[in-house]
């Protein structure tokens, strides 16, 4: 009983983690890029909702969405004037300079919400019980999203043209921008949906924690681009396989092994995986020919 | 071709480009720190900027270790401040428990520095064993792995030190305390676990991390100018091609990883005795990304760059104090503004006009010899 209660959370915690995952993934295998950026991103996401619902007094699925469009609008800011100016410059220039950005997005949070930690209101509370356990609502709503973005997202690349021209960029941006695609708006547009991703995993987030401040988005984020890692960067069934393994892991070695170790415990794990499946779980391993 | 310098009846240098940036190197680094060091002695340092001087020699050995990483061997890491780590908290122990045995400072602050780099030297064999296996941006998230596992493990310690030897728990479910060690009377608690390093005897000196800094560069630069340094270059420039004249990929790439990583330890140990508290959070993914960022704007490869860069970019949020809340946001603006405009190609070809035609005229002069 008490095993699955704590495979329950997390599942849940990795269903966040595989979110912002996903937003990870897509960016970098459209720009092949690190976007550093990305975890503060969802704590921008956090803050815009918690505002919205204490300062402005709006219901919770409004300032989710005020939270997403913010969101949105940041994301492709950011890349309109950070990274389009580098598109071409070697890849080490576009990590620092999101780097750049990860700090801006922070200190301007500081100086305009505080340093200290503000209490978030979960959007849902309240705990429904099942047999002997009794599962978060949050926990639940959490796996829900997971699956219907995850299962978006597949139908949104697979299907429809958009999502055909992103695939084909991230294969081959020259042959693409032959066959008539617009690189550049199909950039914007994927980290469009990555920063609007990227803020419905704050609002997950902070219901889990309970707390927001200026540097909650940086350890997730470095977690999330772990799982993308180890799902293998640039797939999307690998986003969301890493991040739940990821959230189980983690949850399962705070119970039973420690506390302080469990950090480095996911990250051993994501080590041994890579020395046997250098592309990740589901990653192609694309051997190089001379 | 250089000139040829004579030197006495029958040794000769042959001045090449490459020598010429050497020793203007060196020679720059001396004059700063002679320069340094007389204002130092004669009160002319705000007390800001003195007690920067240490964190600010360390930097430049972190920045200058890491580009030997990134920059000559052209493989990116994101955890270099484990490194660090290792090295400052194995100093640390070393300097503590000599402290009876060894009353002189100067020796005892050499010791630790020898001990953090062998520390962080056989870490750094730990580390590149599986590291340098994988490439770009799975090499990057792997040593980040490694830096925060590195992390974590020194939180979990607990050392000590009586006249019985070390004393040392691993604490791994936050159960043991200091008390746990069973030290004598006589003993002293060195790590105390999540507290980190506490009450250490501050034994850093200016002159010490100079002697670093120099140390750092004959070693980074004759290693790079050498055979090895030329065989390294060839892999990060192409591996395939390198390995098939017979270079031995795996060999170089640790020779440099593992020089990276000793050198990272004994910035670190002149960082840990600097400082009468330390945690092993100091050491974490922002620092390793710090020095990452002095190597970038310093110039891959470029080892004054790397100097420069790693001393303006301590001194600038401490010089930005004036503007108080403001500082770390104005911080990431020049970051994000200098990477821009570096890497602006029509900036580029503007700044690279007038130097040009300069050149153009210097080459165009007559009684210039021919090259």
């Amino acid at each position: 009983m008490e095993f699955l209660s704590y495979l329950i959370i997390g599942v849940s915690l990795g269903s966040v983690y595989a979110i912002i995952a996903l937003g990870y993934t897509m960016v970098y295998g459209i720009a092949k890029m690190l976007n550093f950026a990305h975890g503060d991103v969802i704590m921008v996401g956090g803050y815009i909702s918690l505002l919205s619902m204490t300062s402005l007094g709006l219901p919770w699925w409004a300032g989710v969405l005020l939270a997403i469009l913010v969101c949105t609008v940041l994301g492709v800011v950011i890349e309109g004037l950070a990274y389009k100016p580098l598109r071409a410059s070697p890849s080490l220039a576009v990590l620092i300079t999101a780097i750049g950005v990860s700090y801006f997005l922070q200190n301007a949070a500081q100086l305009l919400w505080g340093a200290s930690p503000m209490s978030y209101t979960p959007i849902v509370s309240g705990s429904l019980p099942v047999g002997g356990l009794s599962i978060s609502y949050i926990s639940l709503v959490t796996i829900v999203m997971c699956v219907v973005i995850m299962t978006a997202l597949t139908l949104f690349t697979e299907k429809t043209r958009m999502g055909k021209a992103m695939r084909a960029c991230s294969e081959d941006k020259g042959a693409a921008q032959l066959m008539g695609i617009n690189v550049n708006r199909t950039i914007s547009l994927t980290f469009a949906i990555g920063s609007a991703l990227a803020a419905i995993a704050g609002v997950l987030l902070c219901s889990f924690n309970t707390s927001l401040m200026p540097t909650t988005g940086s350890m997730p984020g470095i977690k999330a681009f772990t799982a993308a890692v180890f799902g293998g960067i640039g797939s999307i069934p690998g986003a969301l396989l890493g991040g739940v393994l990821l959230g189980i892991i983690e949850s399962l070695a705070k119970a039973y092994i420690s506390t302080q170790l469990a950090n480095s415990i996911v990250f051993a794990v994501l080590i041994v995986t890579l020395l046997v499946r250098p592309a990740g779980l589901l990653g192609k391993y694309v051997p190089e020919k001379v | 071709m250089g000139k040829m310098i004579k030197l006495g009846k029958k040794r000769s240098v042959n001045l090449t480009k490459t020598r010429v940036v050497d020793f203007s190197t060196y020679l720059g680094v001396v004059l700063a720190f002679l320069i340094v060091d007389a204002m130092l002695r004669g009160g002319m340092l705000s007390r800001s900027f003195s007690g920067q001087l240490i964190p600010i020699c360390c930097y430049i050995v972190m920045a200058v270790s890491l580009n030997l990483t990134v920059g000559i061997l052209g493989e990116l890491s994101l955890g270099h401040a484990g490194f660090m780590s290792v090295g400052a908290f194995s100093g640390i122990v070393a300097a503590m428990s000599l402290q009876g045995s060894i009353p002189s400072e100067p020796a005892r602050l050499a010791i630790a520095l020898v001990v953090g780099a062998a520390c962080a030297a056989v870490a750094g064999v730990i580390v590149g064993v599986p590291v340098l296996r994988l490439r770009g941006d799975y090499l990057a998230i792997v040593t980040l792995a490694f830096g925060e596992i590195i992390k974590e493990l020194i939180n979990c310690l607990i050392i000590g030190h009586d006249e019985n030897g070390l004393h040392v728990i691993f604490n791994f479910n936050s159960s043991k305390t200091v008390s746990d060690l069973g030290l004598t009377e006589n003993g002293i608690e060195i790590i105390k676990g999540a507290q980190g390093a506490t009450g250490t005897q501050m034994i850093s000196t200016f002159t010490a991390g100079f002697i670093l800094v120099m140390i750092t560069l004959v070693v980074v630069l004759n290693l790079v100018r050498s055979r090895s340094g030329r065989a390294i270059m060839a892999i990060r420039d192409n591996r395939i091609a390198a390995e098939s004249v017979g270079i031995n990929a795996t060999k170089y790439k640790m020779m440099a990883f593992v020089t990276s990583a000793a050198l990272a330890g004994a910035a670190g140990a002149l960082y840990g005795l600097n400082f009468s508290n330390l945690t092993s959070a100091k050491f974490n993914f922002n620092t390793s990304i710090l020095v990452l960022v002095f190597v970038v704007l310093g110039g891959l490869g470029n080892i004054w760059g790397s100097i420069i860069a790693a001393t303006v970019l301590t001194i600038l949020p401490e010089a930005l104090r004036g503007f108080d809340d403001y500082r770390m946001l104005i911080y990431a603006i020049v970051l994000i503004l200098v990477m821009l405009a570096t890497n602006n190609s029509r900036l580029k070809a503007l700044l690279a006009r007038p130097f040009a035609s300069l050149r153009a005229r210097a080459a165009a002069r007559p009684g210039k010899e021919a090259q």
